[in-house]
Order: structure tokens, then sequence, then C-alpha cells
């Protein structure tokens, strides 16, 4: 190892534990600051003892949830009316919905919104019908843990990680060269002599995007899913059995039936998250050869072109798009423990 | 899937425990077992891909594909040597991602045991309606804050012009990640663990009440420590969406690559086109290891949050 080297890495190890030092210190700090502020509230005893406890339990909670996301949703809707540009700009005017109007009429936003409504309709649909199919087979296994396993792992991986892993499935190369990408390889192996270059060729590149974050989303329905299969009880599906239901008929008219609420809470859960990822897209286009979708298109409105007018216009129809998902699923989710 | 419609022997009823292994035992067909398996090599096969590619030399990295390993195994870890060390590689990130998710999970924790037990335990006038506006709050997307939180972090929360709050000049450190992921978690782990502290057995409570404990003891000797089913699925879930976050760390941790965790890391060497394309593998998979080895080892725990979360509500 060469001077340079040591210098260089024992600066890294440095930084490292400077680093970690910190952290040690935050945590401490702050669980040495509640244990102080419990002893001390500690002897308050008679009248007081409650309203006290309540106050030091409850108030660091709502602090930070107003001052975190309350006066936050309230000041994008705000700045979502103004043509705001970067961050502390003075001389702010207000321009009414100018910037809505401009989401949905601006051919290219408008071309992200209806992009994202596609990812909208696709991904969920598709995420929770691989996630059933598995749930079903492996329902019917004998040693089923290694297979769920295997289709739950991508959920513990970031969308970042995922987008470099699926790089080593979507890499192009000269169809007169050796292939590095396995699906130009698997495709030319089964004939396709000019596989396209995936990634710059719409609108294939948007569904092959897709497919990454079914990818990651299935297990997560398999889970849930797999769950409320198993709930259903052992008598319903023997008398069904009985009665000669077997097979897709068993299926169809008792187990869907029967999970059908947990079926549309994976639904509207998995499009939550379809909504909100921007991360795919921006690792792997950055919105380029016509990928871009609502999330990645705010994100760069607010933090890269300093349009945050328009992008907390974008953020509010996000908003507005979430708010029905979460009402139903709520209202699924309370129908249910009623009947239980 | 014809071998499950034969169906001669059903007529004979069983019953009880007998039964429903009969029941599984017809269902578990060869079939079912072959596609499952299939679905599942399928899912597999691209990490593995990144999990080979890592171990191979830049040379064949770049010019075969990963397959080709099983034809003409070469093995490498310069990769992972390059990646490791070095101020430009993954080392600080990696040392980046610890600092910024252990805070962020166990600061939430306290917070949202703390509420979840005065909501549950301390009853006063108003708690249905703040729980109901806590839980309501996870309808907020957290895209909704990040401008104005921002703001707050650089000039303090002003109103009108008005300075309401100062800045608390953590601008440009990791607090600022860390407050804003516990912010942000707030609404989910408040719902979690106040209704697993709800449902704590009253006789505890009564009897550590008429033993003298005060209120904050009880939180402390008697909450704590029975709530840890519902915080271990609560920080597991936490921990992994800390980890792999990207948003809140581009956002707060801005383009200082001292402050970068993994994934901003990764995500800036891909956005390099080609400059570093052999590091990608062995650096992807140093993003992806911590939370698979966390998932795998308490998958258990993981999926009980998960269902606590989505099926139970």
């Amino acid at each position: 190892m060469t001077a340079s080297h040591v210098v260089m890495a024992s600066s890294v190890a440095g930084q490292a534990a400077t680093t970690l030092l910190g952290v040690i210190e935050a945590v401490g700090g702050f669980v040495a600051i509640l244990f102080i502020v419990f002893y001390v509230a500690g002897r308050a005893t008679g009248r007081l003892q409650k309203p006290i406890a309540l106050i030091i339990c409850l108030v660091p909670a709502l602090f930070l949830v107003a001052l975190g996301l309350v006066i936050p949703a309230i000041t994008t809707i705000n700045n979502s009316l103004t043509n705001q540009q970067f961050l502390g700009q003075q001389k702010i005017k207000y321009i009414g919905l100018k910037n809505y109007v401009y989401a949905f009429t601006d051919p290219a936003t408008q071309q992200t919104i209806l992009r994202t409504v596609l990812w909208l309709l696709i991904v969920p649909v598709v995420s929770v019908g691989v996630g059933l199919l598995v749930a079903l087979l492996v329902d019917r296994m004998k040693h089923p843990s290694a297979a769920k396993t295997m289709v739950f792992l991508p959920t513990a991986i970031s969308f970042v990680g995922a987008s470099v892993i699926w790089r080593y499935v979507y890499d192009y190369k000269d169809p007169s060269l050796p292939q590095t990408g396995l699906l130009s390889q698997v495709v030319i192996a089964l004939g396709w002599r000019n596989p396209p270059n995936w990634m710059l060729t719409a609108p294939l590149n948007t569904f092959l995007m897709m497919v990454i974050l079914i990818w990651i989303q299935a297990g997560f329905s398999m889970v849930v899913l797999g769950a409320a299969l198993k709930a259903i009880p052992e008598e319903v599906i023997e008398s069904a059995r009985m009665d000669g239901a077997s097979g897709w008929r068993l299926f169809r008219t008792i187990q869907v039936p029967m999970i059908r609420g947990t079926l549309v809470v994976v639904l509207t859960t998995v499009m939550i998250t379809t909504l909100k990822v921007f991360d795919i897209v921006f690792t792997m286009t950055n919105g380029n050869f016509s990928t871009d979708i609502l999330a990645r298109r705010m994100f760069s409105d607010m933090f890269v072109t300093s349009q945050v007018g328009r992008g907390s216009a974008l953020a509010v129809i996000l908003f507005i798009a979430v708010v029905p998902l979460v009402f139903y699923n709520v209202r699924v989710l309370r129908r249910e423990r009623e009947i239980r | 899937m014809t071998t499950v419609t034969t169906s001669t022997d059903v007529a004979k009823p069983l019953h009880g425990a007998e039964a429903v292994k009969a029941v599984r035992r017809r269902f578990s067909t060869p079939m079912a077992s072959f596609f499952a398996v299939l679905i599942g090599l399928l899912w597999t096969i691209p990490t593995l891909g990144l999990f080979i590619n890592s171990f191979r030399s830049k040379q064949d990295a770049a010019t075969t594909g990963w397959w080709m390993f099983f034809v003409h195994p070469t093995f490498s870890l310069d990769g992972y040597n390059q990646v490791l060390t070095g101020s430009g590689g993954m080392l600080i990130p990696l040392v980046n991602s610890l600092a910024i998710t252990i805070p962020a999970t166990i600061i939430p924790i306290f917070i949202a045991s703390m509420a979840g037990y005065a909501i549950a335990w301390l009853p006063f006038r108003g708690s249905d309606v703040i729980f109901f506006g806590i839980f309501a709050l996870q309808v907020v997307p957290l895209q909704m804050a990040l401008v104005p939180l921002q703001q707050y972090y650089v000039h303090g929360l002003q109103i009108a012009g008005v300075t309401i709050l100062p800045s608390p000049h953590i601008n440009g450190t990791l607090a600022q990640i860390w407050l804003s992921h516990t912010m942000f978690s707030l609404p989910l782990a408040v719902f979690l663990l106040h209704n697993f502290i709800a449902q704590l057995p009253n006789s505890v409570m009564e009897a550590a009440r008429i033993d003298g404990a005060s209120h904050l003891r009880i939180f402390r000797s008697i909450v704590l420590p029975l709530s840890m089913p519902a915080i271990a699925s609560f920080s597991i879930f936490q921990f992994l969406w800390v980890w792999n976050d990207l948003l809140v760390a581009k956002v707060f941790g801005g383009s200082d690559p001292t402050m970068q965790p993994v994934t901003a890391r990764m995500q800036s060497l891909v956005g390099n086109y080609g400059a570093h394309a052999e590091l990608l593998a062995p650096a992807g998979f140093v993003t992806i290891v911590v939370p698979l080895i966390v998932f795998l080892a308490l998958q258990r725990y993981f999926v009980r949050g998960l269902l606590a979360g989505s099926v139970k509500g």
C-alpha cells in the first residue's frame, strides 16, 4: 500500500468514526433527555400528575406532526397558487389556478399525467395477480417457505437497488457483440435478431420499468393475500369440496369472495405506492425518452428546475389522488372488522 | 389443474384435524409446487445476476453476460476492493446509511409509543379526535412536506412574514434527515403502537396503579417492555424504509457526497453514464446487502408488521 493510500484510508476511517460518534451522541442525548424529563416529572404527585404525564407523552408527537406534516401541507397548497420559483423568493404573486391549468394543458405534463395513470392501471393489477397466484400455489405446497422467500425477497430491496439489478437485464449491446443484458440474450436465443435498445424505445421502456415495480410489489401482495387465504376456515373449504367444488370453481366461488376486502386493500395500497415512487424512473432514465411520471416530474420541478409553484401543484394533485384511495381502504377495513 | 378435480375418495367424510390434513394433502399437487418454484426462480434471477457480476473481473463483466460465469468462471474481488476503499467509494455512504437509519428508527419508537400510551391509557376530552387526526395524516404524501420543511430548516417557520419558530440550525447535518424521517413516520407509528398498547390487559395497569406507580413509571416499566413485539415489527419496517429511501436523503442531504447514504450514492453512480460502469455491480450489492440480511433474519417480525399495517388496519 502506498503512502497516499494509507492517508486516504485513515481519513476515511476518521470520518466514519466521527459520523458514528455523532450518532451515539445524538441517540444517547435523546434518551438521556427523556430519562431526565421522566425523572423530574415523576416527582409530581396528586392532581397534577396526570396532566403532566399527558403533556410529556403527547406534546412531542403533536408538535412534530404539526411542524412536519400539517403546516407544510397547508404551505404547499398555498405555494401551488403562486408563481414562486425558488426558495425564499421575494414578491411572490398569487396566480390562482394557473399552475393546475398548466399541468393539465401543457402537452409534456399532460403526457406525464397520462403515463402515471397507465402505471396506476397496470402495476397494482398485475402485482396483485401475481401475488395471488403465488399465494394460491404455495398454499398447496408441502414446503412453501423457499418459494415464498424467493418471491418476497425483493420487498427488502430499495427501488434504486432494484434499478441497478434490472440494468443487467435491460442492458443493450449491438447484436453482433456478446450480450450483457439478459433480456436481449433471451430474445436473441428465441430468434429476434435485432432487439431494440430497451430503455430508449418508447413506449416499451415504460412497461419494462413497470416490471421492476411489479417485481418488488408482488411479494407484498403474496404475503398479505396468503395470510387472508389461510384465515378462511378449513370447514368452509372442506364443505365446499364435499359439494364438489374444486380448482377454479373453488377459487372463484369461495376463496375470492372471502378475501375480497383484503384484495381491495392490497390493490389500493399498491396503487398508493405506485403513485409516489419516483426512484425507478429517476434512476433508469431520469424521465427522458418519454418515460416521465408525476412523482419524478414533481421532484425535478421542486429541486432541479426551480418551479416550486408548479411542483407544488403536482404534489397537491398527488394528494387529491391518494385521498379517496385511503378513505376507501379505511372503509373496507372497518366493514371487515364489523363482520368478524 | 386437472389433477385436483379427480375426487373419488372425498366421498368418505372426515372430521377435525384429520380432515384438515386430508384437504392439505389433496391440495399439495406437484404441479402447484412446480409453478411456485418456477416463479420463485424467475423472481431470483435478476438479483442472482447482479450478485454474480459483482464477483467477476471488470473485463469480463463489461464484455460478456453474467451467465457466462457458468461457462468460464472467473473470480475477482477487485470491484469490492475499489468500492469499499478510497474516499469516493461506498464505505462512507455505508456508514452514513447506518448513521441515518439508527436514530431515525429509535427516536420515533419512543415518541410514538409515548403518544400511543397517552391516547390509550390517559383518557382526556378530545383524545379520540387527536388519535383520528394523527391517523388521518397518513393521507398526506411526504412529497407535500418537502419544500416547506426545507424552508423551515433554513429560515425557520414564518407565517405572514413573522418568525414563529427560529431555524433549528441543523442545516447541512444528518440531524435534518433524522428529524424529517421521524416526522414522516409518526402517523403510522402512533397508529400501530397505539393499537397494540390499547390492548394490553387492564388488570396489569390497575395492579401497578394500586401499588402507587405513577403514569410515567407505568409507561417506562410496564408498557414499554410489554410492547416489544409491536416495537420490533415497527422497527424493522422503519429500518428498511429509511435505509431504502432516496427521496428524503436527496432533498435534505443535498448534493454533499460526504452525507450521502448508499441509495443516493448509488443513484449518482448510475447517473454518471458509463463513468464507473464496472463498479455498478459490487456497489449495487453493497447497497442491498444490509436490508437483505435484516429481512432474512427477522422476516417473521416484518411480516407481522406488514399484516398489522394492512390487514388488521
